[in-house]
């Protein structure tokens, strides 16, 4: 019954995300066409320093006043994912209700739990700091991600394998889930940069690459999300290792899952090691994040669909 | 001996690079992937030899080069030596850096500050030594570093941040350490134990076990657990059904010199004995026979392990009467806990709890063995000296419900299906330096959060008589007279005020008196992906009585 209305308003989500995604569409075709003023794309250039908004915010980038369509389709795409993760939480804790335990036992529910998080982190972002240049990617992401969870993943409401019950599966379930959200934000972040720093580079920065902010501002907004992120995964490793050592008796054990978060964890690591390096800078390290973010999704999906391990739970 | 001494010096400065540790972490990622793709033999030797057998052409060759057991392999243990070395290489000289850089005051800064990214400037009126005390009381209220020196302030903060890398990059050595420790020195072994019967923790007890090359057999603690029953629920619904949903094995322990104690073993829940863990890995069923030879005496009575085969618990194993006379017997074939007819073979299992058991056997007999002593698997059949039981061309194929009982053919003898025990696969480990893992792993998560969200900052005040701006073209006589070499056009890395003492202490009362100083407000993050600098020289500026907008020459560089 109460499964029942979990399932009803996550289905609901995927098609509001799926209208969210539309209005960014629309306010990216709008601003393709609307024309865009030339001194965006000075910006880049030394010297240019004087009048720039506090370059603190990462938001800030010098882009032309928005059309009033724009602006529109923009708020309108806001206002539904608002809704929609609305809908979308309401459908998390209904599962949970309905399960009488934390709804983490399953593939489904984890990437709902975890696809619920980066909408939350996405809203923060938007809301609090103007981060809507955001909204394409991460309604995009939001729509592909429940669309598959309520279609390929679903399973009914079930109880937990005995190994799942632990304290340390909780933690590091929770802990992985907020990891994953920021490498996702992250990652959106760095693939713009990727497109960002190449129109620049060909001087043609037009349409929603001249909304999103400059390169630079993009370099630190990925830098400081898998900042944030990294330390956590560290954790999420930790804490899994630790409930292993209770369920297994062995904390580490190369398990398929466990050897890809490893791999996953060294990727960041290298990216973050990249940053510091002269040569490495920018768009390598940027290319180096978005490869963390595929072998994070291949961790979190593949590993589960293709290699059978200890981690293989139950309905899929 | 020259060029050996200066190609060791090159080898040794290219491995501790920042370069080559980030390529050796490059390729200890891409190194790692197989070892999650491919089955592993370690852990997976059944997939191993289903990947040989469906790959035949390349299959061989991925097994020479190591790529089924990636993670013992010398390729792999070459890459993460040459990390360590390259991460000690590493560590070495930035903590003597770093541990100097403590004990000293900050550095006064580049000669010119305009060209730092945060930079601004202009008049105050007051005196030099009110702005720099001004300057210094937010500086240290900001937790700064802070170094005074004639007309000038510099000050820097986020000593933490390379404190947390550095603690972070130690935490992976000793972690590293605390592994060869445990590999050195653990042990972990199995043993099947039958609801009723007892475990010694003793060698000889085990079913397997393994251990590391410093490992003796007094490390086992002295201590018994007897299963005294093992209780599990499946899932009986609709969703999942058949899914294991509550394991409970009732254990008695007893220790040296103490009575047993009653306890409960769970998954997730291990029993912590003398030091040793003792976990609950698995569970299966043991049917209850009771086998008469030939001449009619029992021969052979109890429990028999049988290993299941699939999820709703198949099982396989192997009744073997060696005692049986005249002839000894054999039985072999699969336990049914809810058999149901169906499949290829005839029956199957339906789901994994015992509903409706069933015990089907095939029959083998042969004279008596001669004892060799040769250890012998009791979960799989030497069939050497032994025929197959037939009846009109056919071999016998026995199937018994709970009770029954079957004659043999020709008077073999007769074995009756009593009932079924559970039984359970306890793991016994230990793994001495643990803590030291699990500490190091705590620590560096620590140093980590450390390194990464602190600020590394440094701000410059500089006061001088006005009419003296940076931007301006001063003559030469006006800059020296301002005191200020530090603004010599064109000079980078840090010099010294040149000025002996303040201009405040001993020019003449009216010097002293409040007069429009210039004051320059300058500032730097050390440390990429920092934002606020702006915002924190401006705030420095208004405490120093400026108020002017801040030029911000770093935030829009092109990479
Ligand atoms: C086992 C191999 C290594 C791993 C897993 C690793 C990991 C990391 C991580 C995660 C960071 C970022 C977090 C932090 O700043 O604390 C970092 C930073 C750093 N690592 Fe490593 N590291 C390794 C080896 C090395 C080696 C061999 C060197 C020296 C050549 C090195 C030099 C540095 C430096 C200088 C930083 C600071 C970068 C910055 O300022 O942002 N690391 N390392």
């Amino acid at each position: 019954m109460i499964a029942d209305y979990s399932n009803l308003a996550m289905v609901t989500s995927v098609v509001l995300y799926l209208l969210a995604m539309t209005a960014h569409a629309l306010e990216w075709a709008s601003a393709r066409t609307a024309r865009v003023a030339e001194p965006a794309l000075v910006s880049v250039g030394a010297g240019e320093t004087a009048g720039k908004p506090a370059a603190d915010a990462p938001v800030a980038t010098d882009r032309p006043v928005p059309s009033r369509r724009v602006e529109l389709f923009g708020r309108v795409g806001v206002a539904i994912t608002v809704v929609a993760a609305l809908t979308h939480v309401t459908g998390v804790v209904l599962r949970g209700i309905a399960a009488g335990r934390a709804p983490w036992g399953n593939m489904y529910e984890f990437i709902t739990t975890s696809l619920a998080i980066v909408a939350i982190a996405y809203l923060v972002l938007v809301l609090r700091y103007g981060m809507r240049w955001l909204g394409l990617p991460v309604t995009l992401l939001l729509t592909i991600g429940q669309g598959l969870a309520v279609t390929v993943f679903y399973v009914q409401v079930s109880e937990l394998m005995p190994a799942l019950h632990s304290v340390w599966f909780v933690i590091h379930i929770i802990a992985a889930a907020t990891a994953g959200a920021a490498f996702n934000i992250g990652g959106i972040a760095s693939i713009l940069y990727l497109l960002r720093t190449r129109a620049e580079e060909r001087g043609r920065v037009r349409g929603y690459l001249a909304r999103v902010p400059s390169a630079e501002a993009l370099d630190r907004v990925s830098y400081r999300t898998l900042a944030f992120a990294f330390p956590l995964w560290t954790f999420t490793i930790a804490a899994g290792a630790i409930w292993a050592q209770y369920a297994w008796g062995r904390f580490w054990g190369w398990d398929p899952k466990e050897t890809m978060s490893l791999v996953t964890w060294i990727v960041y690591a290298v990216y973050l090691h990249a940053r510091a390096t002269a040569g490495w800078k920018g768009r390598r390290a940027a290319i180096v994040a978005v490869i963390g973010l595929f072998s994070f999704w291949f961790n979190f999906v593949g590993i589960n669909l293709l290699v059978s391990g200890l981690h293989s739970y139950a309905g899929i | 001996m020259k060029n050996l001494v200066a190609w060791l010096r090159f080898a040794w400065t290219t491995l501790t690079s920042m370069r080559t540790a980030l390529i050796l972490l490059a390729v200890l990622g891409v190194a790692a992937v197989p070892g999650s793709l491919l089955p592993q033999r370690p852990t997976n030797p059944v997939g191993v030899s289903d990947f040989l057998k469906a790959h035949p052409d390349y299959g061989p060759w991925l097994g020479r080069l190591g790529f089924f057991d990636v993670f013992g392999s010398a390729w792999f243990a070459a890459i993460y030596l040459l990390l360590f070395i390259s991460l000690i290489g590493c560590i070495l000289p930035r903590t003597a850096v770093y541990l100097r850089q403590v004990r000293a005051l900050p550095d006064a800064g580049p000669g010119r500050l305009d060209r730092l990214p945060g930079f601004v400037s202009g008049p105050v009126t007051a005196t030099a030594s009110d702005v720099l005390a001004d300057a210094e009381r937010y500086l240290t209220e900001h937790r700064y570093r802070v170094r005074r020196d004639a007309g000038a302030v510099s000050a820097e903060r986020g000593y933490l941040r390379e404190t947390g890398n550095l603690v972070f990059h130690i935490c992976l050595l000793t972690m590293l350490i605390g592994l060869g420790w445990g590999s050195l020195f653990s042990f972990k072994g199995t043993a099947i134990v039958v609801e009723g019967q007892a475990f010694s923790n003793t060698l000889t007890q085990y079913d397997e076990f393994g251990a590391g090359a410093g490992f003796s057999s007094s490390q086992l603690a002295p201590f018994t657990v007897r299963l005294n029953s093992f209780d599990v629920k499946f899932e009986a619904g609709t969703v999942q059904t058949g899914a294991a949903r509550e394991f409970n094995a009732h254990v008695g322990v007893t220790v040296p010199g103490s009575p047993e104690v009653q306890q409960s073993l769970q998954v997730n829940a291990p029993l912590q004995i003398g030091g040793d863990s003792v976990h609950l890995l698995g569970h299966g069923y043991a049917p209850v026979v009771t086998v008469r030879d030939g001449n009619g005496d029992v021969a052979f009575s109890g429990p028999v392990v049988f290993l299941p085969q699939d999820a709703n618990f198949a099982s396989q194993g192997v009744i073997k009467v060696p005692d049986g006379r005249p002839e000894r017997l054999a039985f072999e074939g699969i336990f049914l806990p809810t058999a149901v007819s169906g499949g290829a073979s005839g029956m199957v299992s339906a789901f994994p709890d015992v509903l409706n058991p069933e015990l089907l056997l095939n029959v083998w007999t042969g004279p008596p063995k001669v004892e060799t002593g040769q250890p012998e698997s009791v979960y799989s059949l030497d069939r050497t000296g032994l025929t197959q039981l037939m009846r009109d061309g056919k071999p016998v194929t026995v199937g018994l419900a709970v009770g029954a009982n079957y004659q043999l053919p020709d008077g073999k003898g007769s074995i009756t299906f009593d009932g079924w025990k559970r039984w359970t696969k306890l793991q016994v480990s230990n793994s001495p330096g643990g803590w030291l893992v699990l500490g190091s792993v705590m620590l560096a998560v620590l140093g980590m959060a450390l390194s990464l969200t602190v600020k590394l900052r440094r701000l410059f005040v500089r006061v001088t008589p006005a009419t003296i701006t940076p931007d301006e073209t001063t003559p030469a006589a006006a800059l020296r007279d301002a005191g200020g070499s530090s603004l010599t056009a064109g000079s980078s890395g840090s010099v010294e005020p040149t000025v002996p003492e303040e201009p405040a202490r001993d020019e003449p009362a009216s010097r002293r008196a409040p007069d429009t100083m210039t004051v320059s407000v300058a500032g730097l993050d050390r440390a990429d992906g920092r934002g606020g600098l702006t915002d924190e020289v401006a705030a420095l500026a208004a405490a120093c009585g400026l108020g002017v907008t801040v030029t911000d020459t770093n935030e829009e560089e092109p990479q």
